[in-house]
């Protein structure tokens, strides 16, 4: 971008008070904010000793989880959307011919290299059946780079997992099934 | 010349043209939505997309005079003194009426179906479309059946255009396609126990503007927004058709035709389409490999052409064949390369792979039995480096009765091309310099084994049947360990940097009087060498 292009808006820095230019007053107003939170209560923790307070588990964005249907199959359809909108690029899907007669598409592999994403949740924004979900779990580790490629069944495990405690999205939390 | 008027817009005819309403507005800049039209079928006017507003103007007077009703545009010709009507309140209301009404039992599985990315029925409906749907019904899954080998009919996508049904009846002439039933229970299908198995029936897949009819090859494989169209052209036969190559990440997935009005129309026959599977076959070789006393040792690349260099100069007489696979740029550069250290090197054309019988169909299109891509092109750069012409089995014999001291072939071929006898006549020779795509009786024993290009990893020009000449870029990077032909004779013969088709088509066409026609940048189409061929003699 150039410096005379039209998308560009220029702003005029803007001009110092009296208080501004007189050094002290804002020295003040600083000093009063830090001795506020002096005294006020802590938000932070002794992690890990101690865990931190999820406030919504149901739109924390944490590790994925492939959900199942009522039969206990992978929701997914392998429509790609998920991948398409991954800013990281860190979802990978092959898609076959399912084997059964309702579906005609499903993911033979689904992997997401949890190391790559960013957690932004667009992937579960994408998904038009609410297949893709992020959980509230946030500690996750592994021994190496491969263990933190999360295949299908270890997607689909996080939700065997998850299920009870966070219910797949209603339409009440923006969800579209 | 007939002048027409499209929006106000006047444009002018030629006097041997014969355009439509669609194509008179595209001339001025409009585009219509259709379904049912295709330029290389015939005119079914049945979908009513491109209904517009049409009427006459009168010459003396000027007064312009409408039709009450609005028409087809696919099947009103636009004649001197025609107005079209293209962007009015009317026209845009019957085109949203119409994608209503296609969409109403129109299964929106649009995640799932293959053509979402590049179908009509969805960028129409974005653009012509309503925002709300009326219809109660909401079918979201499609009936499938197969059509036959290879391809899938999803029969509730379907919008009943009937291009394919078109297209087996004019084109490739072999009928299988019908439309059953009437009304809304509409379905196309083909007569029981006659499949869908002509030699060009992927065609009906990229003729079909929804996702109705589906390649079994490349089904749920990709979805198409993630792929980039490179143009290229197909190795299959000497037709030469301009193709797409869709990839990503260096993997085809699909070839589709490119239209090209002096080669292929719009189609391409099924065995180019599928004709890419060697390409990321794993039997391929990608390594350099330097065979000494007996043994097989790897070689680099980086030393791969000092080497060659040093040991083809020590010797004093060379023979090459020259693959027919390789692109008119590539054998030029062999050639000129070889002639530097011998000027009267025994120069042959690689082996011609044929098979079956040419053979055309009702539209025109043809495939032919030759099944390589560069015979002419090849031929004419021989010819002009040697004089005279040598086929596989007279140079062959030539080489038996006087043998050189190095001989370089050069393969590319898809398949067997060297059988063990001829083999052991070139093993005779002292240093062989076989580069090749496959193992093969003659490469397994050579000197020095080099891995070769493919057709979509090369660059240059191939010269068809009709001595078409077109250029095209490479399409996906080789596999690691694979130097394209092009890039390798770029190195010995010292040049810097990177092999530069162009540059050395720019060469030929003030070298070779038969591609003086074929002077960069070329269009997009290719070049006709014929027309010098007369203007030459």
């Amino acid at each position: 971008m150039k410096s005379d292009d039209p998308n560009i808006h220029w702003v005029e820095e803007p001009k110092l008070g009296l208080a501004g230019r007189m050094y002290a007053p804002l020295f003040l107003q600083g000093l009063s904010t830090i001795s506020r939170h002096l005294v006020s209560k802590k938000v932070t923790v002794s992690y890990p000793e101690e865990s931190p307070q999820i406030g919504n588990e149901l739109i924390y964005r944490g590790v994925h989880r492939l959900n199942r249907d009522e039969q206990g199959r992978v929701k997914c359809v392998a429509c790609f959307l998920c991948a398409t909108a991954c800013p990281a690029h860190c979802i990978d899907i092959v898609g076959v011919e399912s084997p059964w007669s309702d579906r005609e598409k499903y993911p033979e592999s689904f992997t997401i290299d949890e190391l790559r994403c960013i957690f932004c949740g667009m992937c579960e924004a994408a998904c038009p059946v609410n297949a893709i979900e992020l959980t509230s779990l946030y500690n996750l580790t592994g021994r190496s780079r491969q263990e933190m490629v999360f295949d299908k069944e270890k997607l689909l495990s996080v939700y065997d997992q998850t299920k009870d405690k966070e219910p797949m999205s209603s339409s009440e939390l923006g969800g579209t099934l | 010349m007939a002048k027409v008027l499209v929006n106000d817009i006047e444009i002018e005819i030629g006097e041997d043209e014969r355009l439509n309403g669609i194509e008179a507005a595209q001339r001025a800049g409009f585009e219509v939505p259709r379904f049912c039209w295709h330029p290389g079928l015939s005119v079914a006017a049945s979908c009513r997309m491109c209904l517009l507003e049409t009427g006459q103007r009168d010459p003396g007077t000027g007064e312009i005079s409408m039709l009450p009703k609005l028409v087809p545009g696919c099947q009103t010709p636009a004649k001197d003194g025609t107005v079209f009507v293209t962007e009015s309140e009317r026209v845009h209301q019957a085109r949203a009426q119409v994608e209503e009404a296609l969409l109403i039992n129109h299964p929106i599985d649009c995640p799932i179906c293959d053509k979402a990315g590049e179908c009509s029925l969805q960028d129409y409906h974005f653009q012509h479309g309503q925002l709300q749907r009326r219809a109660d019904i909401q079918p979201f899954t499609s009936r499938r059946r197969p059509l036959g080998d290879t391809v899938t009919l999803f029969v509730d996508r379907c919008v009943m255009c009937t291009r394919c049904v078109r297209f087996c009846r004019e084109i490739s002439g072999t009928n299988e396609l019908m439309v059953r039933d009437r009304g809304s229970k509409e379905e196309i299908d083909v007569f029981p126990g006659f499949p869908l198995e002509n030699k060009m029936s992927g065609n009906v897949v990229d003729l079909c503007p929804v996702g109705a009819l589906g390649d079994k090859d490349f089904l749920y494989s990709q979805r198409v927004w993630f792929m980039k169209n490179q143009p290229g052209v197909c190795d299959g036969c000497s037709t030469g058709c301009s193709i797409y190559i869709d990839e990503n990440q260096d993997r085809i997935y699909r070839l589709r035709p490119r239209e090209n009005p002096d080669v292929n129309s719009w189609w391409i026959c099924d065995e180019g389409r599928y004709g890419f599977k060697h390409v990321h076959d794993e039997r391929r070789q990608t390594q350099p490999i330097h065979r000494e006393d007996g043994q097989d040792v790897n070689v680099q690349w980086s030393d791969v052409g000092s080497q060659l260099d040093r040991e083809l100069r020590q010797a004093d007489r060379l023979a090459a064949l020259v693959s027919p696979h390789l692109t008119v740029e590539e054998a030029y550069l062999l050639i000129q390369y070889l002639r530097q250290i011998d000027p009267d090197v025994l120069l042959g054309l690689g082996p011609i792979p044929v098979v079956g019988k040419d053979e055309g169909f009702p539209g025109g299109f043809a495939i032919h039995a030759e099944k390589c891509p560069n015979r002419r092109g090849v031929e004419e750069v021989l010819k002009s480096g040697q004089g005279e012409l040598l086929d596989f089995s007279q140079w062959l014999q030539r080489l038996e009765s006087d043998l050189p001291d190095a001989v370089w072939i050069s393969g590319g071929y898809k398949s067997d091309w060297i059988d063990e006898a001829q083999a052991e006549s070139i093993l005779r020779v002292p240093l062989v310099i076989v580069q090749d795509l496959f193992p093969s009786p003659l490469g397994q024993l050579a000197t020095y084994r080099l891995p070769g290009a493919a057709f979509a990893e090369r660059a240059g020009s191939y010269v068809n049947v009709n001595h078409h000449l077109q250029g095209f870029d490479w399409a996906i990077r080789p596999p690691v360990g694979v130097l394209t032909e092009g890039q390798l004779y770029w190195r010995l013969l010292g040049r810097s940097g990177l092999y530069d088709a162009t540059e050395i088509l720019a060469e030929i066409s003030r070298d070779i009087s038969y591609f003086s026609a074929a002077v960069p940048p070329l269009p997009a189409g290719g070049v006709d060498l014929t027309n010098n061929l007369v203007a030459g003699v």
